[in-house]
């Protein structure tokens, strides 16, 4: 692992999302480093997973900008933003339930493939090679996620720890640079928080994916991540590193405070 | 070669990919479509071929159709009548004002047609979903037979309204028309469902398929992927009403030999869609399991009392048809939900643990 460096991938300059009257996101600035791991974390409602729905298009903000590597994208579409090579996974697990784990997977290099509609119809000579190519592709990633077992099954039968892994494989497959996941251990018992903790780090260190995070477990959000960032009533209240942001006196009044003392 | 998936190693991702993965299964199939296509124009009788197979090949072909939309996509249509319509207008106008044109070609320019037409009523698939899209795509129902009754240059101006099956040859053989033999009708429409299933599979395995059901299941998911949930839904629209379509073109022209807009009403619709839930959505299988349900069934319920012995009054015989057949649907809704198809998946998964329970 060579370490984040300093270039931001993604930079988010003060960006407020509002409906109607209430303001989700209030000028908020936020820059993502190369290779880093970067936490969001604030207490409920404090506008965390807003801003990844920002970042990832599904709205639009009402002023400031998102620029990532250099582009501006503020107002691209989930589809754009995707194929920019921004992956995500969902608070409460959206996989496509009534496909196989390897055709969640599969999926997720959709925008990896290029259509031929008349050869696929065929599933002939390009669109052929090209299906088994992804397949052996997807099939690194399950042994990396070590789902090999199960890939053949429908996702909806999974139980609720092997569908958060299997999200994290669809955002992977489609070898995303920045990798937003909203509660990646929600939900999950320790020892597979454990393993979900163990496949970010390897993801940030072997593929060098810059990743986002929401996390409540502050255990896990300490461990793992390079810096932290915290929201609150959609505002900023502090960024850094882990230590840094445990002693602010605004973080532990706001969150850290009330519910570790 | 005992038949069973234990101990048949696939070392290669291609094999694995195949349709059918194990050998005993792809050779059945085989085996099964040479002697459909053998067997049946030999050995079957007029009425076997009439009023069974053929219907029923016509049938799976719209239930693939419309299951690649609602089965596979997710978009509840009730059109299917109104897209099969526009393909047999459309084979009509075809063929009487190109007489010289291949009735092969003609039927898949018809299906053509009918997904341009399915294209612009999937439209609104866009910002209604369910059955709120289903109430739209009646208007298309309704529209289309409308239009096909109203304007007479659909029917070449006949004082009739009908519009009739002319004799079309190919290769020297006749298909269509009043001097077509039911087997020559039989072998085209086989011949058209196993390229259609074939083509339908092919499509459902690979890149459009995968982004058809991300749509169906979770479509704010679908689209953080890169699925464009506009172009994929009138993909959807535009090839389940090419088979339509076609499937619409044979069914005056293989089977029923002339018709009106009455045959294409919203009956014809509901009827497929039935096909399509009973025999399993998302399942190419089930369109066909769907399919012969629904033509087999009522036959049988019609011969069924003499076979057994019962000399029913002719009406009351036509009541307990009926009755019997809207129980028996019920009843498979009520066993297996996800259709035919899976019942069978299901009776797969227990022989192969037979005779151990667990």
């Amino acid at each position: 692992m060579t370490g984040p460096d300093a270039r931001p991938l993604l930079e988010v300059a003060g960006v407020s999302v509002r409906f109607g009257a209430l303001v989700a996101l209030n000028q908020v600035s936020l820059g993502i480093c190369h290779g880093e791991i970067l936490a969001i974390i604030g207490p409920n409602g404090a506008g965390k997973t807003t801003l990844l729905n920002a970042i990832s298009g599904f709205y639009h903000p009402y002023e400031g900008r998102i620029v990532f590597d250099g582009k501006d994208r503020t107002h691209l579409k989930p589809p754009d933003v995707a194929a920019l090579g921004i992956a995500r996974t969902f608070q409460n697990v959206a996989l496509f339930k009534g496909m196989s784990v390897l055709d969640n997977l599969m999926t997720g290099r959709l925008l990896k493939m290029k259509g031929s509609f008349l050869l696929e119809a065929l599933y002939w000579g390009p669109a052929r090679r090209q299906e088994l190519e992804h397949r052996a592709f997807v099939e690194r990633i399950i042994d990396f996620l070590e789902i090999q077992a199960i890939r053949k099954t429908a996702a909806g039968r999974l139980p609720y720890g092997l569908q958060k892994r299997v999200e994290l494989g669809r955002a992977l497959a489609a070898e995303p640079e920045l990798l937003l996941l909203d509660e990646p251990m929600a939900g999950m018992n320790v020892e597979e928080k454990e393993d979900m903790c163990r496949f970010i780090l390897d993801v940030n260190g072997e593929f060098g994916t810059t990743i986002a995070l929401i996390e409540h477990d502050m255990g896990v959000v300490m461990d793992i991540s390079d810096r932290v960032a915290v929201l609150d009533y959609g505002r900023k209240i502090a960024d850094g590193a882990p230590e840094q942001v445990r002693k602010d006196p605004a973080v532990r009044d706001a969150y850290l405070g009330v519910s570790h003392d | 070669m005992i038949y069973r998936e234990a101990g048949q190693f696939r070392t290669t991702y291609a094999s694995d990919q195949a349709i059918f993965p194990i050998p005993q299964d792809r050779w059945f199939v085989v085996f099964a479509a040479v002697a459909a296509f053998v067997i049946p124009p030999l050995a079957a009788n007029e009425y076997w071929l009439q009023a069974v197979l053929i219907p029923f090949l016509i049938y799976s072909l719209a239930a693939i159709g419309l299951n690649l939309l609602t089965g596979y996509a997710g978009q509840l249509s009730l059109g299917t009548g109104g897209f099969m319509a526009v393909g047999a207008y459309a084979a009509f106008k075809l063929t009487t004002a190109l007489p010289q044109l291949n009735i092969v070609v003609v039927f898949l320019l018809s299906g053509l047609i009918a997904a341009g037409v399915g294209l612009v009523f999937g439209i609104p698939s866009l910002r209604i979903k369910g059955f709120y899209l289903a109430v739209a795509t009646l208007a298309a129902q309704f529209f289309l037979l409308w239009l096909f009754n109203k304007v007479p240059w659909f029917v070449n101006y006949a004082s009739s309204g009908t519009i009739t099956a002319p004799n079309r040859s190919v290769l020297g053989v006749i298909v269509t028309g009043p001097n077509a033999t039911a087997s020559v009708r039989y072998v085209t429409a086989l011949a058209l469902v196993v390229v259609g299933a074939l083509v339908a599979k092919n499509l459902v395995r690979g890149r459009v398929g995968r982004s058809w059901m991300a749509i169906r299941d979770r479509d704010i998911a679908a689209e953080i992927i890169g699925v464009r949930p506009l172009r994929t839904k009138l993909l959807a629209f535009g090839i389940s009403s090419f088979y339509c379509g076609v499937a619409g073109a044979e069914l005056v022209f293989l089977y029923f030999g002339s018709a009106e807009t009455l045959a294409f009403d919203i009956t014809l619709s509901f009827l497929v869609l039935f096909m399509v839930i009973i025999g399993g959505l998302g399942s190419i299988l089930g369109s066909f399991l769907g399919a012969a349900f629904i033509v087999l069934v009522p036959i049988f319920l019609t011969n069924a009392p003499q076979a057994m012995g019962l000399s029913l009054p002719v009406a009351l015989q036509k009541q307990f048809e009926l009755m019997v057949f809207g129980g028996l649907i019920i009843f498979f809704l009520i066993v297996e939900p996800h259709g035919l198809a899976r019942l069978w998946q299901i009776t797969k998964e227990k022989l192969r643990l037979w005779p151990f329970p667990h």
